[in-house]
């Protein structure tokens, strides 16, 4: 498209442009505009957000709403929940899925290799369905735990399949000079495999990262216990059963509800938001990748 | 065939590779594959105290009890109408900020619009979902619009014909830049030479859109179509169990949200197993028959 520029424009390519650039700045603000209602409206009162039409810039400013809700129990607890599946659900992801990719890209001659790679690749269009897998977590002991909502779909074979195709595009010379020197598979994934691809595993942590942070279908179903819940459950009782942060029904805390719910929306966003940027070039790879079957 | 001294050896040979991959087996045994075995209970009347085995048989009346369900009809219109409304909107949008992207010359402005569409696809779905509630609330943002020009104020949420609307304006929202990567990435693997010779014979923009840039990306775009048909009784619960109300059911309750209502809500576990099996099933059938065409396109098959 650089080729274009030389060419002076004419004016079906002038209108072709305005048109382009109007739907394109329109498809912006449209998709903008919503997030950026939220973090205004979590910094402004109650009283603000009911009398403006529109929400623009943040009226009566102030960090009441986060204080309330840094301050709220249940809020603060499900945080720490939320972070505890990460700490616990990432390791185990990454460990399944290089082991999986490993196994499905190497070139070893192995006797069982076609079964378990079928058997690997067939979870991706079967599974038990709802119940049995509820009556399984219920049956394993590890209903209303952490550990339902980390092992389930611990191994996601979609990503297994980007982590294997990574893995095939290292050139083979280099296992070899390795198996000539004794290293073992072990060795050879660890010293040489994995700090080839860390664009990919940097994907698969995001992939992992998010799916993890965003949950909140097995916690509604896994976990009966309101301390043990993850952010997002809670986020959901409030925002959309009507369930009022302030229940300690202080005056400050009624003032402050709504902006109080963006506040917590802010919160659990943010952390996403953060390493969005980092990770964007990585992006184009990754789907890329993905959409290469295996 | 090998034989068993032959397994042994390998055993022996590759003990190291096998040892790596035990653990994804014993995590594919243990929540998938176990799992799997469960749903044997879709042919019992299962009661969780007697479990699995003594559970009594009953044979195929769990599905005979489906078809003469009355709400089957309408679970699987709904299944179907969303699918078919999410191919005929929710799929093209994409394409069609791909091709628009790719005809912006300046660069931070195409960036800036990519980053901007690609942000939603990372905020939760309680969040999404919790925004469309208070948007659509009679006192919400979409409300003092209406209210605006002169409309009536309403809960939207409550009133049937305005869910798919709803659902699916949310969906491309959410989706559109994230899906748009896989055909700007296409679009950068089209030959620029095909732009130079198109413009010596004299042709404008939007015949070269027409004629270079599309044609580059129709691989692409039915590929993804017919994956998308594989999937048209796969419809995610997540988000209409978000979003949909007893007053909405009507056209909002499809089949994952009846397997889990009836499941996990009325605790009927062997029917809600077998409407399941039902449509895994049919879904692995429409997805066979799927990759069956595009092979027969001389597509890439998806297996």
């Amino acid at each position: 498209m650089r080729n274009r520029k030389k060419k002076k424009k004419s004016v079906e390519d002038i209108i072709l442009d305005v048109i382009i650039y109007s739907i394109l700045i329109l498809l912006a603000i449209v998709t903008f505009y919503p997030m950026w209602y939220v973090v205004v409206a979590s910094f402004s009162s109650g009283s603000y957000i009911i009398s403006q039409e529109i929400l623009l810039w943040p009226g009566d400013f102030n960090l009441e709403a986060y204080k309330l809700t840094f301050r709220h129990p249940l809020l603060v607890k499900s945080f720490g929940n939320s972070l505890m599946v990460l700490a616990l659900g990432l390791p185990i992801n990454i460990v399944l899925t290089v082991l999986a990719g490993y196994f499905m890209s190497s070139t070893t001659k192995v006797y069982w290799k076609k079964p378990i790679i079928y058997m690997i690749l067939f979870t991706m269009f079967f599974n038990g369905g709802l119940v049995p897998n509820y009556l399984n977590v219920k049956d394993l002991r590890i209903f209303n735990t952490i550990w339902a909502l980390v092992l389930p779909g611990a191994l996601s074979v979609y990503n297994a399949n980007i982590c294997k195709t990574a893995m095939e595009a290292i050139p083979y010379s280099l296992h070899e000079s390795a198996y000539l020197d004794g290293a073992s598979d072990l060795k050879v994934l660890f010293k040489i495999v994995l700090p080839l691809m860390k664009p990919t595993m940097a994907v698969l942590l995001l992939y992992y990262g998010v799916a993890h942070w965003n949950a909140w279908f097995n916690a509604s179903i896994y976990i009966r216990d309101e301390q043990k819940l993850p952010a997002q459950n809670i986020l959901r009782a409030v925002l959309l059963e009507n369930t009022t942060l302030a229940e300690s029904a202080g005056d400050s805390y009624n003032a402050y509800a709504e902006a109080m719910q963006y506040a917590a929306i802010v919160i659990i966003t943010v952390p996403i938001v953060c390493v969005y940027p980092f990770l964007q070039k990585h992006f184009a790879k990754g789907v890329m990748i993905g959409a290469v079957k295996g | 065939m090998l034989s068993g001294k032959a397994i042994v050896k390998d055993f022996k040979k590759n003990k190291l590779i096998y040892l790596m991959v035990l653990p994804v087996i014993i995590y594919l045994i243990l929540f998938c594959y176990k799992p799997m075995y469960g749903i044997i209970i879709a042919f019992q009347r299962f009661r969780p105290g007697l479990g699995i085995e003594r559970s009594p048989w009953v044979g195929l009346n769990n599905f005979v009890r489906f078809f003469k369900d009355i709400y089957f009809w309408r679970v699987v219109k709904n299944t179907f109408t969303i699918s078919f409304l999410n191919i005929l909107f929710t799929f093209p949008a994409p394409i069609l900020l791909a091709l628009l992207l790719n005809e912006v010359q300046c660069s931070w402005f195409k960036r800036t619009v990519q980053t901007v569409t690609y942000l939603p696809h990372f905020i939760a779905m309680v969040v999404v979902c919790g925004l469309i509630n208070q948007f659509c609330r009679s006192d919400g943002l979409i409300n003092d619009v209406i209210a605006f020009f002169g409309g009536e104020r309403a809960n939207l949420l409550i009133k049937t014909e305005m869910f798919y609307p709803i659902y699916i304006i949310s969906g491309i929202w959410k989706e559109i830049g994230w899906s748009s990567i896989i055909y700007l990435a296409t679009l950068a693997g089209i030959d620029q030479e095909q732009y130079e010779a198109a413009k010596i014979d004299g042709a404008g923009r939007i015949q070269q859109m027409r004629y270079i840039t599309l044609p580059g990306l129709m691989p692409t775009i039915s590929m993804l179509l017919i994956l998308k048909m594989g999937q048209v009784l796969n419809i995610g619960m997540e988000k209409i169990l978000l979003l949909y109300h007893e007053m909405t059911y009507e056209v909002a309750d499809v089949i994952s949200t009846y397997v889990y209502r009836k499941g996990l809500i009325d605790a009927d576990y062997s029917y809600s197993t077998a409407i399941g099996l039902f449509n895994s099933i049919v879904n692995i059938v429409f997805l066979v028959g799927a990759n069956k065409i595009s092979k027969k396109l001389g597509q890439s098959g998806l297996f």
